[in-house]
C-alpha cells in the first residue's frame, strides 16, 4: 500500500506527547490544573475518573482543539499542535449527510489526499471496519454502532499517529460496543498509539495498558493497567475502583 | 366577468400565446431569476461567513439585516429610483426605467431574506458540526461550504422565500421600472394596472397564473430538496 | 457535492434564461431610437397614448415609452431630467415648470372634461345642479360620501380649484369628505364600493369596467374642462435628454396630423379628447 509510513514510524516522530504543568481556566472556573503527563508510543492510555473530572477537555487539548491557559503541550519536535497527526472521534459522532463513503473522502479532502486516490483509501477504510456494504447508504441511515464504527474508519482513513476517542462506547449496546473495541485493539496491533477516555470501568480493564486518573481537574494516580486495577497507589483510586469517588 | 371567467381569459390569452401576455410572463421570470442569482451568488457565502465567524458588532450586523427583511418593497424602489435618477450618484449607468433597474431593486429586497436565513441555519449547522468539522483539520473558511451543502434542505428554502417576496411585489419594480408597455411591465405590475383600470376579474385571473407559477416553481424545488435528502455522491 | 450546489443554481438561472428567451424585448437592446414621455395615470388609463404613440413611430420611427404616474410625480420626474417629455393636465404647475426653467416653453395640445360621478340614488342632488360647484356645496351640505383623490394629481388640483371656487376650504366640505390618495382607477374602485360621489375625468371613466354603482350625474360646466400641455424637458439643465426626438413629439402632437389623430380618438363611440393646439410655437422662457 502506497502512502506515507505506518502509524508505528511516524509515531517515534511524534510521540512522546508532553503535557508541562497545563492548565485550563474558562472565566472563573479552572478546569484543569497542574497536568504533567507524558503519552508514549506503544500502550494504550486511558484516562480515567468521574464526570466532570476533565477528561474530555485534556483529548481536546491534546488533539489542538483548545489551547491551554497556562503550562505547554509539546509534541516531539517541538510542535505545539498536531492537528493533522492525530484523529479525534467524538462521543457521538457526527457525520455529513452523504453516503458513508462521503463522508471519509470528506475527511480525506481535507487531509489533502489527491481525488484519485480518495475513493480506493476510502473504500479500504470501510472494509477494514466491516462496512463495505454501507459505502453507498446515506451515513445518518446507519445504527448508533456502524455510525460509531464508521467514525472510527473515517479517522483512521487520515493514517493518524495518535487516535483520541471520547467515551468511544457510551451510547452504543454491548453487541455494538464489542466490536469497537476489537477494532481499537487491532488499532494498536498496527501501530497507532490510542488515547480514550471512559467512566466504564470494564471497558477500562478490558483495553487499558496504562491509566491516567483524574479528578476535579487534577492528575492525581498515573500507573500501569494492571498495577492500578490490583492495588491502586491513590486514596481517590481505590475510592474510583469503589465506584465511591464523586465529582 | 366573474373571476372564474377571468381566470379562463387569462389562460385563454397566453395559451393563445398573446404576445404581449407571454411578455409580461417572461419579464417577470427574468427578472426574479436574475434577482435571485444575483441575492445568491452574493448572500450564501455571505451569511455562511457570518454565521461562523465572530467579530466586533456581529450582533448588530445581523440585528439590521434581520429588520432589512421587513423593508417595504416600495421603500426600496424608492431608494434605488434616487440612487439610478438623473440626479442620483449612478445616473451615468442609465439604468433606470430597465429591466436591469428592476434587477437590482428586487435583489436589494431578496439578499436580507437570503443573508438573514442563511446566517441563521448556518450558525446553527456549526454548532452542530464545528467541532467535528475542526477537529478533522477544517479551518472555518474550509467549512464554509460544507455547512452550506449540509444545509442545503434548508438553503433551497431560503431561495424559496426571497423567489417567493420577489415574485410578489409590485412596489419596488413599479417604481424603478415605471411599469412600460412591453418594456418593464411584469406580473405584478400589470395586475396593478388591470385593477387601477376596473378589470377586476383580469386582474384576479392574471393574479391566480402568477400564483399557479408559484406553485409550479415550489414544486420543482420540492423535487429537487426530496433527491438531495438522498444524496449518494 | 459541488454537484448539487451547481444544479441549483442551474435551476434558478434556468428560469430567468426561460424568461430571456421567451421575452420579445430581451433582445431588441438598445438598437431602438426611443423617447421616454412622463404622462399621468388617467392619461394613460384613457387609452390615448396606446392609440396615438403606434401613429408617431410610424411617422419618425421613435417610440415612445410612457411612464404614468400621478401629476405631481410625472413633474418630479421632469424636474429630474428622469424623462425627455411631458404631457400633463395643470396650466399652474406648467407655467411654473417653464418658469424654474425645466422646459423651454409649453404647448397646448388638447382638452377632455371632468365629470362627477356618483351613487344612483344621489342623496345630494347632483343630477339637477346647475354647474359643477353648486354640486359640491350640495354635497359638502349634506355630509354626503365624497371621495377625493388627493394625490396631487391633475384631477385633484382641478378638484381642489372648484372647492376653492364654491368657497370651501378642507373643513368645510362635509362629514363625507374621504381622501383616497390613490390613483383614478382605484378611486372609482373605492368610490363604487363606498357608495361615494367623486370626481373623475372622462377618459377613465368610460373606459373603466367596474362602475359598480356608479352613475354619471354631472358633465359639461366649462370649469370642467381639463386642459393639457406637452413640455419638452430642457437640455440645458439636463444634457442627457433627447431634446431633438422630445420637440419631434411634441411638433407631431400639435401638428395637424396629431391634432387629427387626438379627434379621432373614440371610446364607446364618444370623442374623449378635444384637440385645440394653437399653431405658433411660444417663444422660449429660457
Amino acid at each position: 500500500m502506497s502512502g506515507p509510513e505506518p502509524a508505528s514510524v511516524r509515531g517515534d516522530a511524534l510521540l512522546p506527547l508532553r503535557f508541562d504543568g497545563v492548565g485550563l481556566r474558562r472565566g472563573r472556573a479552572t478546569l484543569l490544573d497542574g497536568l504533567t503527563f507524558r503519552l508514549d508510543a506503544g500502550p494504550i492510555t486511558a484516562i480515567l475518573g468521574p464526570n466532570g473530572a476533565g477528561k474530555t477537555t485534556v483529548l481536546r487539548l491534546a488533539h489542538g482543539l483548545i489551547a491551554p491557559t497556562s503550562g505547554r503541550i509539546e509534541w516531539r519536535g517541538g510542535a505545539v499542535r498536531a492537528r493533522r497527526q492525530s484523529a479525534l472521534l467524538f462521543q457521538h459522532p457526527v457525520l455529513l449527510r452523504r453516503s458513508a463513503s462521503a463522508n471519509v473522502r470528506y475527511a480525506l479532502a481535507l487531509h489533502g489526499v489527491p481525488r484519485t486516490v480518495r475513493a480506493e483509501r476510502a473504500q479500504a477504510a470501510l472494509a477494514a471496519m466491516g462496512l463495505e456494504a454501507f459505502a453507498g447508504r446515506p451515513a445518518r441511515e446507519l445504527s448508533g454502532g456502524e455510525q460509531q464504527r464508521l467514525a472510527l474508519a473515517r479517522a483512521r482513513s487520515l493514517r493518524p499517529t495518535v487516535l483520541f476517542l471520547d467515551e468511544p462506547a457510551a451510547a452504543l449496546d454491548p453487541a455494538a460496543m464489542r466490536e469497537l473495541e476489537t477494532a481499537i485493539l487491532r488499532l494498536r496491533d498496527e501501530g497507532t498509539k490510542v488515547v480514550f477516555t471512559t467512566h466504564d470501568l470494564d471497558q477500562a480493564r478490558r483495553m487499558a495498558d496504562e491509566v491516567l486518573l483524574l479528578h476535579r481537574g487534577h492528575l492525581v494516580e498515573r500507573s500501569a493497567a494492571a498495577a492500578f486495577f490490583s492495588g491502586p497507589r491513590t486514596d481517590e483510586g481505590r475510592r474510583f475502583l469503589e465506584r465511591t469517588l464523586h465529582s | 366577468m366573474g373571476i372564474l371567467e377571468g381566470f379562463q381569459t387569462a389562460l385563454g390569452l397566453i395559451a393563445a400565446g398573446d404576445r404581449e401576455l407571454l411578455g409580461v410572463v417572461a419579464l417577470s421570470l427574468r427578472v426574479t431569476g436574475t434577482a435571485l442569482v444575483g441575492s445568491a451568488l452574493v448572500g450564501l457565502p455571505l451569511g455562511a461567513a457570518m454565521g461562523v465567524f465572530r467579530f466586533p458588532g456581529r450582533r448588530l450586523v445581523v440585528t439590521l439585516v434581520n429588520a432589512l427583511m421587513g423593508l417595504p418593497p416600495v421603500v426600496v424602489g424608492l431608494a434605488v429610483y434616487l440612487l439610478l435618477s438623473r440626479e442620483g450618484p449612478f445616473a451615468t449607468l442609465g439604468l433606470l426605467f430597465t429591466p436591469e433597474a428592476m434587477m437590482v431593486a428586487q435583489t436589494a429586497l431578496i439578499l436580507p431574506i437570503v443573508v438573514a436565513l442563511t446566517t441563521q441555519t448556518v450558525e446553527d449547522l456549526w454548532g452542530e458540526y464545528g467541532d467535528q468539522l475542526r477537529s478533522l483539520g477544517a479551518t472555518r473558511v474550509r467549512a464554509l461550504p460544507t455547512l452550506l451543502f449540509e444545509g442545503r434542505a434548508a438553503v433551497v428554502t431560503v431561495l424559496l422565500a426571497g423567489l417567493g417576496r420577489a415574485l410578489a411585489e409590485v412596489g419596488a419594480v413599479q417604481i424603478v421600472g415605471g411599469n412600460i408597455r412591453g418594456i418593464t411591465r411584469t406580473m405584478t405590475t400589470t395586475i396593478a394596472l388591470e385593477t387601477s383600470r376596473g378589470d377586476l376579474a383580469l386582474a384576479m385571473g392574471l393574479g391566480l397564473v402568477l400564483m399557479g407559477l408559484a406553485v409550479v416553481i415550489n414544486g420543482g424545488a420540492e423535487l429537487l430538496r426530496g433527491r438531495a435528502a438522498l444524496v449518494r455522491t | 457535492m459541488t454537484r448539487h450546489l451547481l444544479w441549483l443554481l442551474l435551476a434558478s438561472t434556468t428560469i430567468s434564461l426561460v424568461g430571456c428567451g421567451a421575452d420579445p424585448e430581451a433582445a431588441t437592446g438598445d438598437a431602438e431610437r426611443f423617447i421616454t414621455l412622463g404622462s399621468t395615470t388617467s392619461t394613460r388609463d384613457s387609452g390615448l397614448l396606446d392609440h396615438l404613440d403606434p401613429l408617431f413611430e410610424a411617422d419618425t420611427g421613435i417610440s415612445v415609452r410612457v411612464i404614468a404616474a400621478g401629476t405631481g410625480r410625472a413633474l418630479e420626474m421632469g424636474r429630474r431630467g428622469d424623462v425627455d417629455v411631458l404631457l400633463v393636465h395643470h396650466r399652474p404647475s406648467e407655467d411654473a415648470f417653464v418658469a424654474a426653467g425645466d422646459a423651454p416653453y409649453r404647448r397646448d395640445v388638447m382638452y377632455n372634461d371632468f365629470v362627477i360621478v356618483g351613487p344612483p340614488d344621489d342623496p345630494a342632488g347632483v343630477r339637477g345642479a346647475a354647474t359643477a360647484t353648486a354640486a359640491l356645496e350640495a354635497i359638502a351640505d349634506t355630509d354626503a360620501l365624497f371621495l377625493s383623490r388627493g394625490d396631487d394629481s391633475g384631477t385633484h388640483k382641478a378638484e381642489l380649484a372648484l372647492w376653492a371656487a364654491a368657497g370651501r376650504s378642507a373643513g368645510e366640505r362635509g362629514d363625507g369628505y374621504r381622501e383616497s390618495g390613490s390613483g383614478m382607477g382605484a378611486t372609482l374602485n373605492t368610490a363604487s364600493e363606498l357608495g361615494a360621489y367623486t370626481l373623475t375625468d372622462r377618459g377613465t371613466w368610460l373606459s373603466f369596467r367596474n362602475r359598480g354603482h356608479l352613475e354619471l350625474l354631472l358633465e359639461g360646466d366649462p370649469p370642467l374642462r381639463n386642459p393639457y400641455g406637452v413640455l419638452p424637458i430642457s437640455p440645458t439643465k439636463h444634457p442627457h435628454v433627447k431634446f431633438a426626438d422630445a420637440e419631434a413629439y411634441v411638433d407631431w402632437l400639435v401638428s395637424p396630423t396629431g391634432q387629427a389623430a387626438i379627434a379621432a380618438f373614440r371610446v364607446g363611440g364618444e370623442p374623449l379628447f378635444f384637440a385645440n393646439a394653437a399653431q405658433a410655437k411660444p417663444a422660449a422662457a429660457d
